[in-house]
């Protein structure tokens, strides 16, 4: 037995066998073989079953994310038939008389160096590709598993150093009970896909994968952050039990699902939810959300080969309106850049990424892009609720930059003879510290505020969420970030507009007094934060949480304020 | 032998997608089949060697096809082309 303290990323307890998800040991010995024929058997042996595979992980994708995903799949089907790549392999082995394993390394590295030199950034990207697939056909042919997310099909615990946004995309809930990676805070995107998929999860664990073999079985105890590597019977019984114990507390929280969220006094607030794909749209409502308080839109950019169409991303975003019937949705622009990259657009490597050509900045010099994704939008928009949010806005000139596109667009599509919605709000999200100071002048002009407080946190504090060694100044309950957050809301209130929060604070315990004292109109969160905190709010006072708002404001350091806040909001 | 020539009107070339589906159709017919652009050819049954052409918008290429099902195979490619948005 092992327990390892991570952070809990997502809720829940997860019981069961720890699947490996990491790159096999891909090294090999170049050998002279006797027996080409058998030789080139074992090539073919391989070559077929990583076919299969792919066969499946492209069923699934198709599932899960739909066709445009899953297209990648066929073109790596055909690299593994392609006659021109397996002929000189088999050669290879003839003449040469090498191992499968050479004659397949050598020869699609050849292809790769061919691909790679080419004067064309897509045939580049190919390069890519066949790299991907022949690791796929080496593994098998060590003898050695290559782990993907659709091959599971049996209950499981994923032990990995980190997800990637795609993998964590492809997991399937009905096998994967939960995850636990070495790296990764609360806020990273692994952790913030488990909650909408609502898988258990705890990251941030920096040795699970020294510690957790294959098989093993693993406890994963997403509410407190533990990790039990090997239990005894009595753990697993006690945990069982904790587990349920969680169930009941889910459904009495269900009971609330189709009540509106109000305070003691009866001061009502909007619980909306966090999404990134259609799909995620059925959780939202199962949880009562109220709306959609952030779409975040790069997941249609990810994981592909070029830029999604305006029809592929019409049909995505009228989904979602049409799912939501009329309740509010707000949908942020593409913020690609940062952590989130997207290899077809070829961006040159930054030194400081989070601080680099992303997000508004690159939307409003590649307005091509933009303009696809504003159109697409503009069209949807008669099929509900639509309010479309900028994100990283620092100046007001790019916000006027930003909107003059709009409106630029929608008069195009209104003389193409396309109907727009004549209602929808433009606003911004805040997470730049000048934008949070400049709240008052961007009131005046935006229809809205949406504080993304995991940025705002991290440039408010210069401290890279990402970075465990500078965690502990990622401090949401800073007297800083409470001044900056109180003063949008301040800000908006005067002009008469409304201010929500999409980030990772929206949905705290601590944070949601606070919030509710400071005037906060919607609260956006993961979609299983939702109940618990509509059955907090539901016991709070807001006259009596704004009470303690200039006390808050002037307080020191952030232990004062989680001391203070627990005391009055009842929190043990 | 079965030959067939079309002038590329996708203004990405013949990229990925179309490229794939290509492959696919060449590779249910029994007949030898080739692509030509410029003065190479490459097999049509052959991911690797239609990219590996990087055939650009506007060029011109030819489709040749030997063996017992070349005409059927010429008429499915046309189609392809057509329906792929490739070229005509």
């Amino acid at each position: 037995m092992t327990q390892l303290q991570g952070i809990a990323a997502s809720s829940g307890i997860a019981i069961a066998k720890a699947y490996r998800l990491e790159a096999p040991d891909l090294s090999y010995d170049k050998t002279t073989v006797n027996e080409p024929a058998e030789e080139i058997k074992r090539l073919h042996d391989a070559l077929e079953i990583s076919k299969s595979e792919l066969e499946k992980i492209k069923e699934h994708t198709k599932k899960s994310l739909g066709d445009e995903h899953a297209e990648i799949f066929s073109a790596h089907l055909l690299v593994l038939s392609d006659p021109e790549m397996i002929q000189p392999m088999e050669n290879k082995i003839k003449t040469d008389s090498v191992n499968a394993e050479a004659a397949l390394d050598e020869t699609a590295n050849m292809f790769i160096d061919m691909f790679k030199n080419m004067d064309n950034e897509y045939m580049k990207e190919r390069a890519a590709d066949i790299h991907d697939v022949t690791k796929r056909v080496l593994a098998h042919l060590l003898d050695a598993e290559f782990p993907d997310p659709a091959l599971i099909d049996e209950q499981v615990v994923i032990v990995a150093e980190d997800l990637t946004p795609s993998d964590t995309a492809q997991l399937n809930k009905e096998f994967v009970q939960g995850f636990t990676t070495d790296i990764g805070g609360r806020t990273s995107h692994s952790a913030i896909m488990a909650r909408s998929l609502e898988i258990p999860a705890v990251v941030g664990t920096k040795e699970i994968t020294k510690q957790a073999e294959k098989g093993v079985t693993v406890i994963v105890d997403g509410l407190s952050g533990d990790v039990i590597v090997d239990p005894t019977d009595e753990q697993i019984e006690s945990y069982k039990q904790k587990r349920s114990e969680f169930e009941e507390k889910k459904q009495e929280w269900a009971k609330l699902k189709d009540e509106t969220t109000v305070s003691s006094d009866n001061e009502h607030v909007e619980l909306a939810a966090n999404i990134g794909t259609p799909d995620d749209v059925s959780g939202v409502l199962e949880n009562g959300g109220e709306g959609i308080g952030l779409y975040r839109t790069e997941f249609l950019y990810m994981g592909k080969n070029q830029l999604p169409t305006e029809d592929e991303q019409f049909d995505a975003y009228s989904s979602v309106l049409k799912q939501m019937e009329d309740k509010p949705v707000v949908v942020r622009t593409l913020d690609i850049g940062g952590d989130k990259e997207l290899d077809y657009l070829d961006l040159p490597d930054e030194m400081n990424p989070f601080l680099g050509f992303r997000a508004i900045r690159l939307c409003l010099e590649r307005d091509d892009i933009f303009r696809t994704q504003l159109r697409a939008l503009l069209r949807a928009s008669v099929h509900g609720n639509l309010k479309i949010m900028f994100p990283m806005i620092a100046t007001l000139d790019e916000f006027r930059e930003a909107k003059a596109i709009l409106t630029e667009e929608k008069e195009n599509l209104t003389r193409e003879g396309k109907e727009v919605a004549d209602d929808i709000e433009v606003g911004i999200m805040v997470e730049i510290p000048a934008t949070a100071v400049m709240a008052k002048q961007f009131a005046k002009e935006v229809d809205f505020f949406s504080i993304g407080t995991n940025d705002l946190i991290q440039y408010t504090m210069a401290a890279d969420r990402m970075n465990e060694r500078v965690s502990y100044l990622y401090q949401p309950y800073n007297p800083a970030i409470l001044n900056l957050v109180n003063n949008v809301i301040e800000a908006a209130h005067t002009e008469g507009k409304w201010a929500g929060m999409c980030g990772e604070m929206a949905g705290d315990e601590i944070a949601i007094p606070i919030l509710l004292g400071l005037g906060l109109d919607e609260f956006s969160m993961s979609s299983s934060s939702i109940l618990p905190a509509r059955t907090q709010i539901l016991g709070l006072s807001k006259s009596e949480m704004s009470s303690f708002k200039d006390e808050l404001l002037s307080m020191n350091t952030s232990e004062d304020v989680v001391a203070f806040v627990k005391e009055k909001a009842g929190l043990e | 032998m079965v030959e067939k020539t079309f002038k590329v009107t996708s203004a990405d070339g013949v990229h990925a997608r179309p490229a794939t589906v290509l492959v696919q159709n060449a590779g249910k017919y029994e007949s030898d089949i080739n692509l030509h652009y410029k003065e190479k050819s490459v097999n049509l049954k052959s991911i690797m060697g239609i990219m590996s052409l990087g055939i650009p918008a506007g060029a011109e290429i030819k489709i040749t096809a030997e063996g017992d099902d070349e005409q059927e195979a010429v008429d499915h490619l046309t189609q392809t082309m057509q329906n792929e948005g490739l070229g005509e």
